[in-house]
């Protein structure tokens, strides 16, 4: 430890700190994307889930029976190795030789995206539970159509009790994409597995990555609990 | 919205029915409320008279019988052996000429008292937000809350926030105001404030459609009541002679049962 390490870590000609701090950015973008479309995924999941139709029902289930049950690794590989596979034999088909792989960014976010959309499913469905009928009434009785419903009345309510199981999934969908790293993403945790083998600094580059992950964990959490208690000021009593 | 002739009723229900599996609440109950009309729907609990105003802005879709709301016959089909709503645009236009104050007062828990009464003029009729921001806090002067406009309903007591459920659906111009049950959550020193704002908008000539259990609001400020039993009207009348006793057995022991009671 000591200069030297500050060396290593840091942004001079020799240090690792640019690189560690983009491939942070990386991951954060990479939890982002997956969250978000976990958001969408969640919100038709929960939609089915909820719905009047016992076959709408049941591939809600399905969905969130299977990706809340497999481990989210399997998940990554099967997408990773099963969307290079069919892209290889569709280029083989088209006259490519060779080995095709998809890009592991997009195969990273759709695989832990399915997997928190499985997670935020619940969350939105449980808080739908909670809705009070006679929210949905007064809209009802004043003229909303169902999209106006769901915008102004649904959504915010929803949105408002899903709010403290939302912000458990972000947090841990920010550490799930260390699985990119096993299919080659270069973000945090790869970058670190790089800069150890490099310098022989293991202890060194794990560590900081670790501050690293809770540093953006910490951060984020602030923003959700800040958000969180705005909205809980319009409920309490 | 054309006007409509004096003499036409604002909404005609004719043998209106509506049952739950093997219970008949509405067993064809008929009524015409005219403009200007402030009609007291009374009634032991049970007897389906919060229903009944339910069936008329299709917060429960009747299942038979005809629903007429400001001179148009309300569309249903049939599904499965019961009745569904046919055209819900239609439904939603109806809705939004027809004010509804709810037991719960059901403001919306995430908007402010302000927010919740531009909601329906901004977002439903698609009115300009300065003039309904305006009107809004008209509503909210005429109803006392006017310096509660930016809290939200929780922060409100049980009365205020009637008061402010009663501004919401008169900023909406509705040719016609439902009541369900309007005092029957509030804590009883609370009940006098509501019952005075009804009052007055009694007296500005709305039509007012009430179900209520205050015997004295509905003797010295409706027009008509209604006495509903079994899910049939079994008597109605001015309260003048209703309340003076003799015209209906039924009701003559449901009214001193509540002032025994009271």
């Amino acid at each position: 430890m000591s200069a030297q390490a500050f060396t290593l870590v840091g942004f001079g000609p020799e240090g690792w700190g640019r690189l560690l701090l983009l491939a942070a950015g990386l991951t954060l973008m990479a939890a982002l994307c997956s969250f978000v479309l976990g958001s969408l995924l969640g919100a038709v999941g929960a939609a089915l889930k909820l719905s009047s139709s016992r076959s709408l029902r049941w591939i809600g289930t399905f969905y969130t029976t299977v990706f809340r049950g497999v481990p989210e690794i399997l998940v990554v590989y099967l997408f990773y190795f099963g969307g290079s596979l069919a892209l290889t034999r569709l280029m083989h088909l088209a006259g490519f030789p060779g080995f095709f792989s998809l890009p592991s960014f997009i195969i990273g976010v759709v695989a832990i995206g399915l997997v928190s959309g499985a997670y935020q499913t619940e969350a939105y469905r449980s808080a739908c539970l909670r809705l009070e009928r006679g929210q949905i009434e007064a809209g009802k009785a004043c003229g909303m159509s169902t999209p106006v419903l769901l915008w102004r009345v649904i959504a915010p309510q929803t949105l408002r009790f899903a709010l403290p199981a939302l912000g458990n999934i972000w947090q841990s969908v920010l550490k799930e994409t260390a699985l990119l790293s096993i299919i080659g993403l270069v973000e945090l945790l790869r970058q670190s597995t790089i800069a150890s083998g490099a310098t022989r600094q293991p202890l060194l580059f794990y560590g900081v990555a670790g501050l690293l992950y809770l540093v953006m964990g910490q951060t984020t959490a602030l923003g959700f609990r800040r958000v969180e208690k705005r909205l809980a000021r319009c409920w309490e009593r | 919205m054309e006007p409509i002739q004096p003499a036409s009723p604002v909404i005609r229900t004719v043998g209106l029915t509506k049952r739950y599996g093997a219970l008949d609440v509405l067993r064809g109950v008929d009524l015409e409320a005219r403009e200007g009309e402030v009609i007291s729907i009374l009634g032991a609990s049970g007897s389906g008279k919060s229903t009944f105003l339910r069936c008329l802005n299709l917060l429960e879709v009747p299942s038979g019988g005809t629903l007429n709301v400001l001179g148009e016959d309300v569309r249903f089909r049939v599904k499965g052996g019961g009745q569904q709503i046919a055209d819900a645009r239609q439904v939603n236009r109806l809705r939004s000429q027809i004010g509804m104050v709810f037991q719960n007062f059901c403001l919306w828990s995430h908007r402010t008292v302000l927010q919740n009464i531009m909601e329906g003029p901004v977002h439903v009729q698609g009115r300009n937000r300065h003039e309904v921001r305006a009107e809004a806090e008209q509503a909210l002067e005429r109803v006392g809350l006017l310096e509660r406009a930016d809290y939200y309903p929780s922060q409100l007591s049980g009365g205020q926030q009637q008061r402010a459920a009663i501004a919401r659906a008169i900023v909406m111009r509705p040719r016609v105001l439902l009541f369900d049950e309007p005092t029957s959550a509030l804590d009883p020193e609370l009940v006098g404030e509501v019952l005075k704002v009804m009052q007055d908008l009694a007296a500005e000539g709305r039509t007012m459609l009430i179900v209520t259990h205050e015997m004295a609001f509905a003797r010295d400020v409706s027009s008509r009541v209604v006495f509903l039993e079994k899910g049939t009207v079994r008597v109605q009348g001015s309260p003048q002679d209703l309340f003076r006793g003799g015209m209906d057995e039924r009701f003559d022991r449901f009214v001193s049962h509540f002032s025994r009671q009271g």
